[in-house]
């Protein structure tokens, strides 16, 4: 299947395994941890990694997720490389350091294992959380499986600490259907995968700089602009940077990255877009739709922010029908945050297939191939009878059928 | 401890042309505090007045390397710079000869309430730190609003005087002893008012392994109601009328560093008459306040002297 030209290791890893492998291999000069399911294993591979010597980073066993964030932040701009992990309600408590972390131009990289947010309390996942936070200014990149995260870990770092970047990155990965579930991982040479994310030398430091500098100062209204508009002009940086790590990644690991990946697509009258573990299950509905002679495809996104409007159009303009699914509702609004996006970014186009959004799987609610092949056919139905285009619905809920 | 005229020649690491209030007891608790060690130092700082009057971008008023994050998480914050430094030097970034203080500053506000688990996180991990909290008895960089560290009976906007109101209606958190309980090696209550103590004590913090704290009365004449130029005189009478006592806790064994003798020691009616937050307890209405801060003050003092030279912790 692949041609890596690095020799990888094949082995039976959970995501959370995955995540800490990408860790170890990083070996970051500081992580932050606190514990919160589903996260938490992540985090207990690492802390071994840690106790047993495999990696030179200092734990910082912290009270709370604001104190994780807090203490990753202090630690980055003092000039180390720094990371942690959290799930959920944990980035919820984060938040308020979340954006600081973005405004400072700190580049960390934080694994988010997605979970539900509260509430009612539920441990299993959908995207609340990570999308909750989408204009936190930090980079967005979602995985579909356990080999993902650990690519994107790896690729996170490279991308955040890009001069022209400069912004932090949550990599996300499905609470327990990824973060649980035991699957085949290639991991790669430790020296290839250093050699890849290189050494760390800031040039802005608490403790690295030559002149002492002053970090997070009181900014009114005659600057804040201008820095806020930095922070811009780091995304749209991000959106070439993400591009160029992702191909470089691929020539080194065999494995190349962007902002998506298409299923069967070019040829599809009737496409999907779905982000993290449902994309898997998709892919095998394409196939088993397909062998049917059903024109179908799949567009999983893997980078939502930057958004990649413009190329996703170009990706599915050709459709007649298109259903996006929503892993997270944004209450009040019309249809998902997926959806809302993705229907505006077509907004200037003449030719564009009609749309319609729903919002599914909220909790850990489970979507399998018969519910997906449900929903291209109410993407046929859409077309032919024009009902449903422009609507979001939920899925899957008692009451909803 | 350096003499005044060896710590008159030390740098100023928090320079002029802030724009702290005139008569501000931070600033003074600053320079005291960072006179404590001639290493070199890494300043975090909480949200509060200290950090929005010494840092309105493009200024900074710090000649230290300075970080502020957030109200709630000035320990926190510097506990991650603490961490880096300690990997930075493993990894021979950060020469191993070099020795580098960090403190941690936040005021009232920012450790009685909002980030006392920030505080405590920290304490606990023993991180090599020092924390400061420059105490003004309430949140004053709002707006002089009630913190857990405000005395009772003032009045603030939160909690004011009135016609059905003595101003705040509880006593102040006795964050020394909380922080001492985390059987840190140093913790230290001071003023502002007697900067040898501070400064020695400060010299002390630094020099501890491990956390450090310091709770330094810092006096506010905006949100207290008193003259400019009288912070230094009311730190001092704070601790005259042992309203606020001086003393340390190290290594778990208490001591007072300044034993106020009976003879000297003033009334607390003079300490809550030189601050207008205290006005409204001389008016009729109030009656019976005084004494009961009195009485309060003194069962404590009484309790403080118990205390002295025995291991508490």
């Amino acid at each position: 299947m692949l041609s890596a030209p690095v020799k990888t290791i094949r082995m039976a890893l959970t995501g959370n395994d995955a995540g800490a492998e990408a860790m170890r291999q990083i070996d970051p000069d500081v992580a932050a941890v606190f514990p919160i399911t589903p996260q938490t294993e992540l985090m207990h591979a690492f802390a071994a990694f840690v106790a047993n010597g495999k990696v030179s980073t200092e734990l910082v066993t912290v009270e709370s997720e604001h104190s994780a964030m807090s203490a990753t932040v202090g630690a980055s701009a003092a000039g180390a490389r720094a990371m942690t992990a959290t799930s959920a309600n944990g980035l919820a408590l984060m938040w308020e350091i979340v954006y600081i972390a973005a405004s400072l131009r700190l580049p960390i990289v934080m694994p988010v294992i997605n979970r539900a947010l509260s509430g009612p309390i539920n441990i299993h996942c959908d995207h609340s959380d990570m999308m909750g936070c989408r204009d936190s200014g930090w980079i967005q990149i979602y995985s579909e499986n356990s080999q993902e995260e650990y690519d994107n870990i790896i690729q996170a770092v490279r991308i955040a600490e890009h001069p022209d970047v400069l912004l932090p990155v949550m990599v996300g990965s499905d609470g327990f259907i990824i973060s649980h579930a035991m699957e085949v991982v290639d991991i790669y040479p430790d020296e290839d995968v250093k050699k890849f994310v290189g050494d760390y030398n800031p040039k802005y430091g608490l403790l690295t700089g030559k002149d002492p500098m002053t970090v997070g100062p009181l900014d009114l209204q005659d600057y804040y602009m201008e820095h806020k508009r930095q922070q811009a002009e780091a995304m749209k940086n991000a959106r070439k940077v993400i591009l160029e790590v992702g191909k470089e990644f691929g020539s080194k690991f065999g494995r190349t990255y962007g902002y998506f990946d298409t299923y069967k697509l070019e040829d599809a009258e009737y496409g999907m877009v779905a982000i993290g573990s449902t994309a898997g299950t998709a892919k095998v509905t394409v196939d088993r739709m397909r062998e049917k002679g059903e024109k179908v495809g799949l567009l999983k996104l893997r980078v939502f922010r930057p958004f990649p409007g413009a190329e996703l159009v170009h990706a599915l303009k050709h459709l007649k029908g298109l259903t996006v699914l929503d892993r997270s509702d944004s209450f009040g609004a019309e249809g998902g945050p997926l959806f809302n996006e993705l229907r505006a970014s077509f907004n200037e186009e003449t030719h564009k297939p009609l749309i319609r959004n729903f919002i599914y799987g909220l909790g850990g609610r489970d979507i399998n191939l018969e519910d997906l092949e449900n929903l291209f056919r109410k993407t046929m139905d859409m077309v032919k009878t024009g009902e449903g285009a422009g609507s979001s619905q939920y899925y899957g809920a008692r009451g909803d059928e | 401890m350096p003499t005044l005229k060896e710590m008159s020649h030390r740098p100023e690491r928090l320079t002029g042309g802030h724009r702290l209030c005139a008569g501000c007891g931070a600033s003074i608790a600053v320079r005291q505090v960072l006179q404590g060690t001639t290493e070199d130092v890494v300043v975090g700082c909480a949200t509060g007045c200290l950090e929005v009057a010494t840092t309105i971008y493009p200024f900074t008023a710090w000649k230290t390397p300075f970080i502020h994050n957030a109200f709630e998480n000035s320990a926190a914050t510097i506990s991650g710079v603490e961490s880096a430094f300690r990997t930075l030097q493993r990894k021979g970034k950060i020469p191993m000869s070099k020795d580098v203080k960090f403190v941690a500053w936040g005021g009232d506000g920012g450790t009685y309430d909002i980030g006392i688990q920030s505080l405590s996180g920290a304490l606990e991990r023993g991180h090599n730190m020092v924390y400061v909290c420059y105490d003004n008895e309430a949140y004053m960089n709002t707006g002089i609003q009630r913190s857990s560290a405000t005395p009772l009976c003032a009045s603030t906007n939160t909690a004011p005087a009135g016609s059905c109101s003595v101003g705040k209606a509880q006593f102040r958190k006795d964050l020394t002893m909380v922080v001492a309980a985390h059987h840190i090696p140093y913790a230290a209550q001071a003023s502002i008012g007697f900067w040898n103590d501070l400064v020695k004590k400060a010299e002390k913090a630094f020099a501890v392994e491990g956390p450090a704290f310091l709770l330094v009365l810092a006096p506010c004449p905006r949100g207290w109601g008193f003259p400019n130029d009288k912070a230094v005189e009311i730190g001092k009478l704070a601790v005259d009328t042992c309203f606020w006592p001086l003393y340390e806790v190290e290594n778990g064994v208490f001591r007072l560093t300044r034993k106020v003798p009976d003879a000297k020691k003033k009334p607390v009616e003079e300490w809550l008459r030189s601050q207008t937050r205290f006005s409204h307890l001389f008016k009729p209405g109030c009656e019976g306040w005084v004494e009961k801060i009195q009485k309060h003050t003194d069962e404590e003092w009484a309790r403080y002297l118990e205390m002295d030279g025995k291991k508490i912790f």
